[in-house]
C-alpha cells in the first residue's frame, strides 16, 4: 500500500478499533458487578478450605508427627510421659494415650497453611478449619496454645515422673546389686588351680 | 570474581552539542534515572537504572535482589522432599502449579517413581489451568502499563473462576501445595469436571473481548509494534525461553521437544509469533502468542477432561523418601514463563544437599538492556511487561 | 447584573460577587464529576466503587476534599520554593479565566467581550506555564518528564482548537460566544454541528465538514486537558504521576480541581460554539434564561461523560504519536475543512 493509502488506512482503522472498544466497555457499564461487598456479605467457603489450624488436644498423642512435618518449624510440642498408675483415657479412634502434653503452640503467624501437618496425625486432631478472619493488634496474641494443663497439673506431672524414674532407677540398681552380688559371691572364691602335671 | 554490572563510579554522562541554525550550540547531557524498586510498573521490586538521552535510552541496567529469600538454602534444611514443595509454590507465585510440578517430576525421575496414569491427567488440567490464570495476569498488567485499565479488571474476573476450581480441590487460592512427589495431596472433587467445563464454555468469548478490547485496538499496535524487537539468534543465544522465544519466531516448547506427561497424547500446536503487526519479535507478537496459548491451553483441557481415567491419586507416594546418595538429576519444563528446571543433589539422607532452580524469568530478564537500547522511556515499561517478569522467580 | 444592582448598589461588589457565581459552580462540579468519574469507571470494569461514606458513597467526594484539605503541605527540601507554591495556583488561574467569557445563559456571562473565543485559546496557554513550572521546581527528574511532555503536547494541540474555532467563526461571523449561541438559536436545525442556520442547499454541502471539524475539536480538547489516550504526562504507569509527583495536600487539589474545571471548560467551549451552547433543542419549548443554564450544563456534562467512557477504554498514546496525530492528522484534515466551508460559505 502506498504512503497514502497506508495514511488514510490507519486512520479509519484507528478509529473503527477505538468504536469496538468502546462498545464493549459501554455493554459492561450497564452489566450487574462482580463484587461482592465484604464484610457485609460474605462468600461460600468450600469444604476442603485451608485456613487457621485447630487441635483437638483431647485427641493428641503426643506423636510429634505434624511438629517434623511443619516445613517452617511453627509448631512446638512439648510432652512428659505419664506415669503406668495413671489412665489418661482413650483417643476418638480407641488407641491409649501415654503422653501428658503441657505444650502445644502453634504460631499462626508463620504457618505458610500448606496442610502438611493435617496428614500425618494418627488421630486427626489437627484439622484446618474454615476461619480467615483471625487479625489480632498484638503479635503475641498470634501463638496459639492449645494444651489445657494447667502449672500445678504440669508440675504434678513432672513430680510423678520423676518418682517413677527414681523407683525404677533404684530397682533396678537393687536387682542390679543383688545380681552383682550373686556373681561377686560366685567370683570371690579363686577358681581351683589347675592340677600341677605329675612330672 | 564476576562483578554485576553496574556503572561504574566514576561515569560521567556523555555530554553533547546541537548547532541551531542561529549559530548558537546548545550544550546536552545525558541524565542517569533511577526507575526504583518502587514503581508502578516494574512488576514488583525491580530496579532499573536507565541512562537516557532525552528520552531515547542509552543504557538500561537491571538490579534485583530485592526479593532473594534463600529458597535454595532452605531447601538444604528440610527434613523431607515434600517440605520442599510449600517453598518450590511461593518462588513463582503466579504461576504456583507448574513450580511444584517441575520439582516434583525432577525428585520421581531420581527416585525412579512412576505416577498413576489418573494423577498425569489431573496434573495437566491443573497446569494448563494455571497457565491460562498467570497469562492472565500478565495481559491485564500489560494492559496497565500501556495505559488501558479496563482489562485488568476483565482478566481478574475470569481468575477468579479459575481460582474458584483450585479452591475446590485443593483449599488454597494462590499457593497450592497440592502436586506431591508420587502423587497428589487430594483427588478432584465431584463437581470439578462439571465446572470446569463451565469455565472453559464462559472463557472462550471472553478471550475474542479481550482481543477486541486490548490486542487489536489500534492504538495498543501502535504502541507495541515494532518496539523491543528481540531477533531469533539473539533470543537463542542468551537462553531466552517460553512465550518470549515463541515471540520471535522459534517454534520451541518443551511439552512438545522435550516431552513429559501425557502431552504427547494431546492435540495442540505451539503459538509462535510472525510479525503481522510489525516485526518478528516486537512486544505484540508475545502478548498474541499468550493471547493464542490461552486458548490451546482450553482445547488441552477439554481433552484431558475427557479423557480422565480412573485410579487412586495417592498410591504411588512413598512413604519413605531416601534416594541413593550422590544422585542428582535436572528436570525441565514448560511452566508459563518459560524452561522452569530444577538441579537436585542427593547426598542419601532424607533432605537434599544441593537444589538449583533455574528461573525463567532471570533468564528472560538478561536480554532486557539488549532490546531497550534505542527506544524511548515509554517504550521500556512496555518492553520490561512483555518480558512478563515476576520478581520472586527472577530472585528466588 | 442590574437585576443585582437593585440590591447592592456598588458596581465593584456586584461584580466580585458576580465573578465568584462560576467558582462556586466549579466547586460543585468537580464534586459531581469525581463522584460521577469514579463510578462510571467501576462499573465500566464491572465493580462497584464508594459504598460507604453516606447511601452508594454519595458523600465521598466531600470525604476526598476534607482529606486533601488536611494533609500536611511537604516541600521537598531541594525544590524551587517560589515556583512550587506558583504552580498550581497560576494553572488554576488559568483555567478560571476562562469561564469569564462562556456564555451559561442568555442573561449570565462574566465578560461579553467581543473576542471571547480568541481569549479562550490565550488563557488556555496559562496552565502550560503552571504544569512547566510544577515540573521543573519539584527537583524530581520524572516530574520534569512530565512537564515536558506536557507543555509540548498542550501547545500541538491548541492549533487545532484554534482552526476549529475559526471555522465556526467563518461560518457565525463573531468571536463572541454569547453572539455564536444566539445565531444558533431557534432549535436543533440551527446548530453549527448541521450547518448552520443557512439555506437548505450550504446546509446539506456544509454539514460534513462540520461534524468532522466537531469532532477533531473534541479529540483535541482531550489532549488539551491531559487525560487517556493523551496523558502522557501524569502518566500514572511510568512516571508515578509526572509533574504531580511531589505534590500533596491542598496544591495537589489545586490540580486536581483546575484539571476538572479544564474538562468542563473544553466540553462547553464545544458546546458553545457547535451545539447552539443554552439554547434548547427544541425551538421555544423548555427555552428562556433559567432553562439556558440547564441545558448548557446538560449539553457540557454529556461530553464530559462521554471523556470518561474515553477515558477507561483506550491505552495512551506516546509521546511521538502524540505529535503525530496532532500534526500530521488533525491539522491537515482541519485545514482540508476550512478550505472547504471557505469555499461552500463563498459560493
Amino acid at each position: 500500500m502506498s504512503a497514502v493509502g497506508t495514511y488514510f488506512y490507519s486512520i479509519f482503522h484507528s478509529l473503527y478499533t477505538v468504536v469496538v472498544g468502546m462498545r464493549i466497555t459501554i455493554k459492561h457499564l450497564f452489566t450487574c458487578s462482580a463484587t461482592v461487598q465484604y464484610p457485609t456479605v460474605k462468600m461460600k467457603i468450600p469444604e476442603r478450605a485451608r485456613n487457621r489450624l485447630y487441635v483437638n488436644i483431647d485427641d493428641c498423642i503426643g506423636c510429634d508427627q505434624c511438629s517434623m512435618a511443619c516445613p517452617v518449624d511453627c509448631i512446638t510440642i512439648d510432652t512428659i510421659k505419664s506415669t503406668p498408675d495413671v489412665d489418661l483415657g482413650l483417643t476418638s479412634k480407641n488407641t491409649k494415650k501415654r503422653l501428658y502434653i503441657p505444650r502445644f503452640d502453634i504460631d499462626i503467624a508463620k504457618c505458610c497453611y500448606c496442610g502438611l501437618c493435617v496428614w500425618p496425625c494418627p488421630t486427626d486432631c489437627i484439622v484446618m478449619t474454615d476461619v480467615y478472619e483471625f487479625s489480632e493488634f498484638d503479635r503475641k496474641n498470634l501463638i496459639y496454645s492449645f494444651s489445657n494443663m494447667t502449672a500445678e497439673e504440669i508440675t504434678d506431672a513432672k513430680e510423678r515422673l520423676k518418682k517413677y524414674d527414681e523407683e525404677q532407677t533404684a530397682k533396678k540398681a537393687a536387682i542390679a546389686a543383688a545380681a552383682a552380688a550373686k556373681g561377686a559371691a560366685l567370683t570371690t572364691q579363686p577358681p581351683p588351680k589347675p592340677e600341677s602335671p605329675v612330672s | 570474581m564476576l562483578q554485576p554490572p553496574t556503572l561504574p563510579t566514576n561515569y560521567t554522562v556523555k555530554q553533547g552539542h546541537i548547532k541551531t541554525s542561529t549559530g548558537k550550540t546548545i550544550r546536552t547531557e545525558e541524565m542517569i534515572i533511577n526507575m526504583g524498586p518502587q514503581h508502578p510498573s516494574t512488576h514488583g521490586v525491580l530496579r532499573l537504572e536507565i541512562v537516557v538521552d532525552g528520552e531515547i535510552i542509552v543504557d538500561c541496567i537491571p538490579h534485583i535482589g530485592y526479593l532473594h529469600r534463600c529458597f535454595e538454602k532452605h531447601c538444604e534444611h528440610m527434613t523431607n522432599y515434600q517440605q520442599v514443595i510449600p517453598y518450590a509454590d511461593r518462588m513463582d507465585y503466579c504461576s504456583s502449579m507448574t513450580n511444584e510440578w517441575a520439582f516434583a517430576l525432577a525428585a520421581e525421575r531420581m527416585l525412579k517413581i512412576e505416577v498413576p496414569e489418573r494423577v498425569e491427567y489431573i496434573r495437566v488440567i491443573m497446569a494448563e489451568l494455571q497457565r491460562i490464570a498467570s497469562h492472565l495476569i500478565a495481559v491485564g498488567t500489560y494492559g496497565i502499563d500501556s495505559g488501558a485499565f479496563t482489562p485488568f479488571l476483565y482478566t481478574f474476573i475470569d481468575r477468579e473462576k479459575i481460582l474458584d476450581l483450585f479452591e475446590i480441590t485443593c483449599g488454597a487460592r494462590l499457593l497450592y501445595n497440592y502436586i506431591w512427589i508420587g502423587g497428589l495431596s487430594h483427588d478432584l472433587p465431584p463437581k470439578f469436571v462439571e465446572q470446569a467445563q463451565d469455565f472453559i464454555k464462559y472463557f472462550r468469548p471472553r478471550l475474542k473481548m479481550l482481543n477486541d478490547l486490548l490486542s487489536y485496538n489500534e492504538i495498543f499496535v501502535k504502541r507495541t509494534a515494532n518496539v523491543g524487537v528481540l531477533p531469533k539468534d539473539v533470543a537463542i543465544n542468551y537462553a531466552v525461553s517460553g512465550p518470549q522465544l515463541r515471540g520471535s519466531g522459534v517454534k520451541w516448547d518443551l511439552r512438545r521437544d522435550d516431552p513429559y506427561s501425557i502431552y504427547h497424547k494431546l492435540e495442540w500446536e505451539p503459538q509462535v509469533g510472525n510479525g503481522e503487526m510489525g516485526t518478528v519479535g516486537d512486544c505484540w507478537d508475545r502478548h498474541i502468542v499468550r493471547m493464542r496459548e490461552m486458548e490451546q491451553c482450553l482445547n488441552m483441557i477439554e481433552q484431558a477432561l475427557a479423557g480422565l481415567p480412573e485410579g487412586n491419586v495417592k498410591a504411588a507416594i512413598p512413604k519413605r523418601i531416601r534416594p541413593e546418595k550422590d544422585a542428582e538429576i535436572y528436570v525441565r519444563t514448560e511452566s508459563s514463563r518459560g524452561e522452569l528446571g530444577f538441579y537436585i543433589v542427593s547426598d542419601g539422607t532424607a533432605s537434599p544437599f544441593r537444589v538449583k532452580a533455574r528461573g525463567p524469568a532471570f533468564v528472560n530478564l538478561s536480554v532486557l538492556p539488549e532490546i531497550a537500547k534505542g527506544g524511548m522511556i515509554a517504550d521500556l515499561v512496555l518492553i520490561a511487561g512483555s518480558i512478563d517478569i515476576v520478581l520472586g522467580e527472577v530472585d528466588r | 447584573m442590574e437585576f443585582i444592582q437593585t440590591i447592592f448598589a456598588n458596581e465593584l461588589v456586584v461584580s466580585i460577587l458576580l465573578s465568584l457565581l462560576p467558582l462556586i459552580f466549579i466547586i460543585v462540579y468537580a464534586l459531581v464529576v469525581l463522584y460521577t468519574e469514579m463510578k462510571v469507571a467501576a462499573h465500566i470494569q464491572d465493580r462497584v466503587a464508594y459504598m460507604r461514606t453516606g447511601w452508594h458513597g454519595l458523600l465521598q467526594p466531600i470525604a476526598d476534599m476534607l482529606k486533601l484539605l488536611q494533609k500536611e503541605d511537604i516541600i521537598p527540601d531541594k525544590a524551587d520554593k517560589l515556583l512550587f507554591r506558583l504552580a498550581p495556583i497560576i494553572a488554576f488561574v488559568g483555567t478560571y479565566a476562562a469561564y469569564a467569557v462562556l456564555p451559561f445563559s442568555s442573561i449570565y456571562i462574566g465578560s461579553n467581550i467581543n473576542l471571547g473565543a480568541f481569549f479562550l485559546v490565550a488563557v488556555g496557554s496559562l496552565v502550560v506555564v503552571g504544569i512547566l513550572m510544577a515540573g521543573w521546581a519539584s527537583n524530581n527528574k520524572w516530574s520534569l518528564f512530565g512537564g515536558v511532555r506536557s507543555a509540548a503536547q498542550m501547545i500541538s494541540y491548541e492549533i487545532p482548537t484554534a482552526i476549529a474555532i475559526i471555522i465556526v467563526v467563518m461560518i457565525t461571523g463573531s468571536l463572541n460566544l454569547q453572539d455564536v449561541t444566539k445565531f444558533q438559536d431557534g432549535g436543533i436545525g440551527n446548530w453549527v454541528v448541521f450547518g448552520g442556520p443557512l439555506p437548505w442547499l450550504q446546509k446539506l454541502m456544509l454539514m460534513p465538514f462540520t461534524i468532522i471539524t466537531f469532532f477533531i475539536l473534541f479529540v483535541s480538547s482531550i489532549a488539551e486537558v491531559n487525560r487517556t489516550p493523551f496523558d502522557l504526562p501524569e502518566a500514572e504507569s511510568e512516571l508515578v504521576q509526572g509533574f504531580n509527583t511531589e505534590y500533596s495536600g491542598m496544591r495537589f487539589a489545586m490540580f486536581y480541581l483546575s484539571e476538572y474545571a479544564n474538562l468542563f471548560t473544553v466540553s462547553a467551549v464545544g458546546v458553545a460554539l457547535f451545539l447552539g451552547g443554552w439554547s434548547s433543542p427544541f425551538g421555544s419549548f423548555m427555552s428562556g434564561p433559567v432553562w439556558g443554564i440547564f441545558w448548557f450544563v446538560a449539553k457540557a456534562y454529556i461530553f464530559v461523560l462521554i471523556q470518561i467512557w474515553v477515558r477507561w477504554t483506550l491505552p495512551r498514546l506516546r509521546v511521538d504519536q502524540l505529535m503525530y496525530v496532532s500534526w500530521k492528522v488533525l491539522t491537515p484534515w482541519l485545514f482540508a475543512c476550512l478550505l472547504s466551508v471557505g469555499l461552500i460559505l463563498v459560493l
